[in-house]
């Protein structure tokens, strides 16, 4: 087993041995190599000031892709390229073009979030996708700006897209990936230091027995949560397992009618998948958190961390998503709906692990909507999120799944809804009805996000604004919807 | 040359690069402790017992100090005593300092100070404004303005309204959060390393705190990751504790606050109730007008004085007010102290009257603009102002039927009452909304500054003045200032970091002044060195002193021409002083501050904005479909800093009153205290359609150069998005009822409007809005 840990610090080896072994990405960089151009903001994941890239060889090619350092475990980093703001220059000093566009549009005031913000967009940039106004908001919602407004980093944005100076980064693409082949971990990493453990098993089988020789170890996916524990609740998880490594866990497999999704995907691999099938899904999912949340987090994390306001469970439930545990070589499968116990709480047994996802691909007629609300339009947490999945055969309902976050201790389903509307005709009587076994299922709480009321009125209104996209006699031409950022 | 160009920020390329220094970056001095801060738990209590053995016993730790351990005074008030650097018999509110600790690490330091035992006996506490004027509990004497009669005006009008705004406070949420590295030197002096608005103060009560001279403390900033007022004085309570702990453990101590802590300990914008009763006539003319303004203040003074009492300046905003009475409550609450942020208490006043306004325009049934336009300023004897002040060549009017032709508001009032016909779902509004903010320290001692230049033998400038960089591009602007004044390219200036060692008794870089002072300074100093230089040319030449000419980085003697590096040299060589000190008051203030009456200003800087908003009917979401802002730099020392401070003032006004809630549970805890739940504007929040104009003409511009001060009024042109939704939620019921909507307006508060006028609520309107 190795103990180090050895990846590319821009085109420089390291190894590394971390007496701490959840100590953050940021801290290394700013401490150990003095790398200060990556900067805390929040040390929680939602400014974006520490943006760094992480490559890795993906089909022979580089991937790069934009993350927090503030909530990422340098122990990750095993066996890929880090990338912070002090690689993006040329050797000969020549800066990236996203690094010119930024001074010649005058896109820094303080200056304290730009390193965050050229990371953001060198990953755009190099992803290649067009500039549109609303490509260039989602590559930087998790980026927050406080002084220049935003006007004119996104023309920065659209400049550096326009410069045709080829992009530095792959300039060493092939030396990169060589390099990166060189050094790829051929044993699990294990560091253990003062009664601490960091444990990254490659295979699903010694995951499954680290699971059981560790049954209280904190299991590590994205980390956009298990991070906070660290740099907010200063905790120092006596043993994390770290599920990245494993091999296969992160496959996203289709069959005829399902769709399964390896617990360690990432929402950014997931969401592709699920958004061609159900396009409100993918939304739903593009509103979660930020690019860099979402390059690191997963919809298994996201299942498995049984918060009432997780984004995907409502849109899971009401799909009738399924789950595929492990214990041993002992597999059991189960509706997702059955899989929450409480507040925080599941019925994952010890040593139990969540490993597959398996969402069914939409049936004939069937129609998918989701509707979060939150204060903010992007990388917000739900005051209310809701996802139904509609089946009308001849004007009357023939399937109905709805599911609900922000409103109870658990995501949660609402039979007494699906009761209301199943086998009746789609019509203002039955949206009634649905609204009064709504009220009776819920009684949500007041909290910073949202008072009890306006939970329930909303969520009530959502029934309506469903009713209204779907139903015959629905809102006709009038828009149900607000505009998107145009392009 | 250089001045009015725009040109970039000065460390553009270094913020993009990652090479520019905030204090977190400097290089770490051997022996560096870390340093942490223990909150209060409670909003209002007694310290029974304070049980810190935990805290020295815990890893890491070298330093536990409490108030006991405060050689010099306990206050780190600024504008009025009040404010304990630490919590020593009782806490008044939850997230006070209690005590610091320093420790080997930021992790242990942290861990450590929640480490400690303390015994709280609660006291009553008081959370809200409410609770505030219920008990009369006040942090100063209330103030009154009158002018005219107001309430005989407002009992003879033919109409009169009265309701009530309450507005929500703002985080400034600097993305740098709060920090301070002391070392001391030899001879027991200190040097400090402050995120500051305000060295000069930090070295104030650096010496308050340590008992420590003046002359002892050396404070420097070179750039700030953002302010916004924050760092005005808040910044001195983060310094003086890293002071306190570097006196104790004789070794450098960095304080850099987590941000949770940052937001939860430091004072914010202050929230206000006001109330109001209004008399208008049928064009809507107000004939009188009654205020009542609350402000959220906290538990302590602090900065409360002068920012009610510019709150009580910006109530009339554009308008004349022949009658009114506005009254101002600085309330005592048991929670954080607010504090400066960017408009001062401005933008609450201004919120007040144009909430007044817009609902006489929906009594009424006539268009808000029309309604603004009758209550303009204009000639005597319509502009006066509550203060006594008069208004000089009030662009507004014409500023405004600009921006409503650019903008076409009036034909897309009538395609938005086109789109809401059709549309019961999804309902839009516009609004235009002007601003009128005063520029001057109402303190009129502050409306000073100094600067130091050196010219150096080889014809480069060393610059320094008072004013500090927090974004705002004032190090550029002054150099610009500089640069142009000798002739320069603009590389030949140097900046420097702000230093009280440089240029003492400084101003706090704030209420917009920055570059009118500081340029103004440093133009001083450069006059002195230029005249003094022109001697010396004049006798090499043999001409007149006067006929010495500084041009395109040369200097013209008559018929002989001599490079500034030479002329430099041939100064040092004939030992004439190269250096020399620059110094700028404001004339013109006659402000008596006892009767609040006079010119407290210098000028007024203006601007107007439309916003047009689409809602949400059954959610409550909404987007800024497009705003047009039309802004009076005066004549702008650099366009594209300038516009920088109008886009995001304005952003930021829009995180305002939109998205931005501060949240107190019922134990008077902040709940939103970090970007996971407290939300400033995201990019995709950026209007779709966004254009920003200057405004080229007429306005009165007595400052430096001409140009206007532009930190602060912009923020204000977003008044027009909280009014703009304000229409569309008054859409929903077809205009025939004014909507109670109070800021931040949340998609909460936007669908609990609709469901309230849904229900019959909200008072009666005419019901159009004609344009």
């Amino acid at each position: 087993m190795g103990a180090t840990v050895r990846f590319l610090l821009g085109e420089a080896e390291r190894e590394i041995a971390l007496a701490d072994p959840t100590r953050t990405v940021l801290d290394y960089l700013r401490t150990d190599e003095r790398r200060t151009g990556t900067k805390e903001g929040c040390a929680e994941g939602d400014c974006g000031a520490c943006t760094v890239l992480l490559g890795e060889a993906r089909d022979g090619a580089m991937r790069y892709r934009a993350v927090n350092a503030c909530i990422a475990f340098a122990a990750t980093l095993d066996g890929k390229q880090l990338l912070s703001v002090e690689d993006l220059a040329a050797a000969d000093g020549t800066p990236h073009p996203v690094q010119r566009a930024m001074v010649a549009q005058h896109a820094s005031q303080c200056g304290f979030c730009t390193p965050g913000f050229v990371m953001a967009l060198a990953a755009f940039r190099l992803a290649g996708a067009a500039p549109t106004r609303a490509a260039i908001d989602d590559a930087l919602a998790g980026n927050l700006c406080r002084c220049t407004g935003y006007r004119p980093i996104i023309d920065a944005a659209r400049a550096a897209c326009a410069d045709p100076a080829p992009d530095p980064l792959r300039a060493n693409e092939s030396a990169t990936l060589a390099r990166l082949q060189a050094l790829a971990p051929r044993t699990s990493l294990a560091i253990v230091r003062d009664g601490r453990r960091f444990l990254a098993p490659r295979s699903i089988a010694e995951l499954a027995a680290l699971c059981e020789e560790f049954p209280e170890a904190t299991r590590l996916a994205g980390g956009t949560d298990v991070g906070l524990a660290v740099t907010k609740a200063l905790q120092d998880p006596a043993c994390v397992i770290a599920l990245g490594a494993v091999c296969g866990l992160d496959a996203i497999e289709e069959s005829a009618h399902t769709i399964t999704i390896g617990a360690t995907a990432t929402y950014s691999d997931a969401a592709p998948v699920i958004a061609r099938h159900y396009p409100d899904f993918g939304e739903l999912i593009r509103r979660i958190g930020s690019v860099q949340v979402r390059n690191a987090a997963t919809l298994g994390g996201n299942i498995v961390n049984a918060s009432p306001i997780g984004d995907t469970m409502p849109a899971l439930l009401a799909l009738d998503a399924r789950l595929i545990l492990r214990r041993g070589s002992a597999v059991r499968e189960l509706p997702l709906a059955g899989f929450y116990r409480g507040y925080r709480e599941t019925v994952l047994a010890p040593g139990e692990f969540l490993e597959r996802v398996v969402l069914p691909k939409p049936a004939p007629g069937q129609i998918f909507r989701a509707y979060k609300l939150s204060k903010r339009f992007d990388q917000d947490i739900s005051a209310v999120c809701a996802a139904f999945a509609l089946t009308l055969e001849a004007g009357r309902v023939s399937g109905f799944g709805a599911g609900f976050g922000g409103l109870a201790a658990t995501p949660a389903r609402a039979p007494a809804i699906e009761a209301a509307v199943l086998g009746r005709r789609w019509d203002e009587a039955t949206l009634a009805a649905a609204g009064e076994a709504f009220d009776a299922s819920f009684t949500p709480l007041s909290d910073m996000r949202a008072s009890g009321a306006y939970r329930r009125l909303a969520g009530r209104n959502l029934l309506r604004k469903l009713y209204l996209e779907t139903a015959p006699s629905g809102s006709g031409r009038a828009r149900t919807r607000i505009l998107e950022p145009a392009p | 040359m250089s001045l009015h160009e725009p040109l970039p920020h000065d460390s553009a390329a270094r913020h993009a690069s990652g090479e520019a220094l905030y204090i977190d970056d400097l290089p770490e001095p051997r022996d560096l402790l870390h340093a942490a801060i223990g909150l209060s738990a409670r909003p209002h209590a007694r310290l029974a017992a304070v049980d810190l053995a935990a805290v020295a016993a815990a890893r890491g730790v070298v330093c536990v100090v409490t108030a006991a351990d405060i050689p010099g005074v306990n206050d780190v008030g600024s504008a009025a005593h009040g404010d304990p650097l630490l919590a020593a018999a009782e806490v008044e509110y939850a997230g006070q300092a209690i005590f610091a600790v320093a420790a080997e690490t930021v992790r242990d330091a942290r861990r450590a100070a929640r480490r400690a035992q303390v015994t709280y006996h609660d006291l009553p506490a008081l959370l809200t404004v409410d609770d505030a004027l219920a008990a009369r509990s006040f942090v100063l004497p209330s103030k009154t303005l009158v002018q005219g009669e107001p309430g005989a005006a407002i009992a003879r009008a033919p109409h009169r309204l009265s309701g009530r705004l309450d507005l929500g406070g703002q985080d400034h949420f600097y993305l740098e959060g709060q920090i301070a590295m002391a070392l001391p030197q030899e001879g027991g002096e200190l040097k400090i390393y402050s995120s500051t608005q305000h060295p000069t103060e930090v070295s104030h009560m650096v010496s308050r705190v340590l008992a420590l001279p003046c002359h002892r403390i050396g404070v420097e900033v070179r750039r700030m990751g953002g302010a916004f007022g924050g760092k005005e004085s808040q910044a001195s309570q983060i310094a003086c504790i890293a002071a306190l702990l570097a006196h104790h453990t004789r070794r450098p101590v960095k304080l850099r606050l987590d941000r949770d802590d940052d937001m939860v300990l430091t004072g914010k914008r202050h929230g206000f109730r006001i109330d109001y009763e209004v008399g208008f006539d049928d064009t809507g003319r107000i004939l009188g007008v009654d205020f009542l303004l609350a402000g959220h203040c906290g538990f302590s003074p602090h900065l409360s004085g002068p920012v009610n009492d510019r709150a009580m300046f910006h109530a009339d905003n554009g308008y004349f007010l022949e009658n009114a009475r506005i009254v101002s409550h600085r309330c005592k609450t048991h929670t954080v102290s607010n504090t400066a942020f960017r408009g001062f208490g401005g933008p609450q006043g201004m919120m007040a009257i144009e909430q007044v306004i817009d609902e006489i325009s929906r009594h009424l049934g006539r268009d808000p603009y029309a309604v603004r336009r009758v209550n303009f300023y204009g000639k005597a004897p319509r502009n006066r102002t509550p203060y006594g002040m008069e208004v000089r060549a009030n662009p507004l009017p014409a500023l405004t039927a600009r921006l409503a032709r650019t903008s076409a508001y009036a034909r897309r009032r009538r395609e938005i009452a086109a789109f809401n016909r059709e549309n019961p779902w999804i309902k839009r509004g516009i609004a235009l909304t002007p601003v009128k903010f005063g520029i001057s320290f109402t303190l009129t001692q502050m409306n000073q500054a100094g600067a130091l230049v050196h010219v150096y033998t080889d014809g480069t400038i060393h610059l320094a003045h008072g004013g500090t960089e927090m974004g705002q591009g004032l190090l550029v602007k002054v150099a610009q200032v500089v640069a142009n004044e000798f002739a320069l390219p603009l590389e030949r200036v140097r900046i420097t970091a702000t230093s009280t060692e440089q240029v003492p008794n400084t101003s706090a870089t704030a209420a917009s002044s920055g570059s009118d002072l500081n340029g103004a300074a440093a133009r001083a100093a450069a006059i002195t060195l230029k005249a003094r230089m022109a001697r010396v040319a004049a006798a090499e030449f043999g001409v007149p002193a006067g006929e010495v000419r500084f041009a395109n980085g040369a200097v013209r003697a008559g018929n002989h021409t001599i490079g500034f590096d030479e002329l430099a040299r041939l100064c040092h060589r004939h030992r004439v002083s190269l250096s020399a000190t620059g110094f700028y008051r404001t004339p013109g203030l006659a402000y008596d501050p006892a009767a609040m009456r006079g010119e407290p200003f210098f000028y007024f800087a203006y601007g107007a904005a439309v916003a047009e908003v689409e809602i949400d009917v059954l959610s409550g979401e909404y987007r800024i479909l497009r705003a047009d802002l039309l802004h009076d730099c005066g004549r702008s020392l650099n366009p594209a800093i300038d516009r920088g401070q109008i886009e995001g003032g304005f952003v930021q006004g829009a995180g305002w009153l939109t998205t931005e809630e501060l949240w107190w549970d019922a134990q008077g805890s902040l709940r939103t205290h970090a970007p996971s739940t407290y939300k400033i504007p995201a990019c995709s929040d950026l209007p779709r359609d966004f254009r920003v104009a200057f405004w080229a003409g007429r306005s009165h511009a007595p400052a430096l150069h001409r140009a206007k001060a532009v930190g602060e009024p912009p923020l204000m042109l977003a008044m027009s998005v909280f009014f703009a939704i304000r229409d569309a939620i008054a859409a929903t019921a077809h205009h025939r009822a004014r909507p109670r909507l109070d800021a931040p307006a949340t998609p909460e508060r936007v669908l609990l409007a609709i469901a309230a006028l849904a229900a019959g609520g909200g008072a009666a309107a005419a019901g159009v809005v004609a344009a």
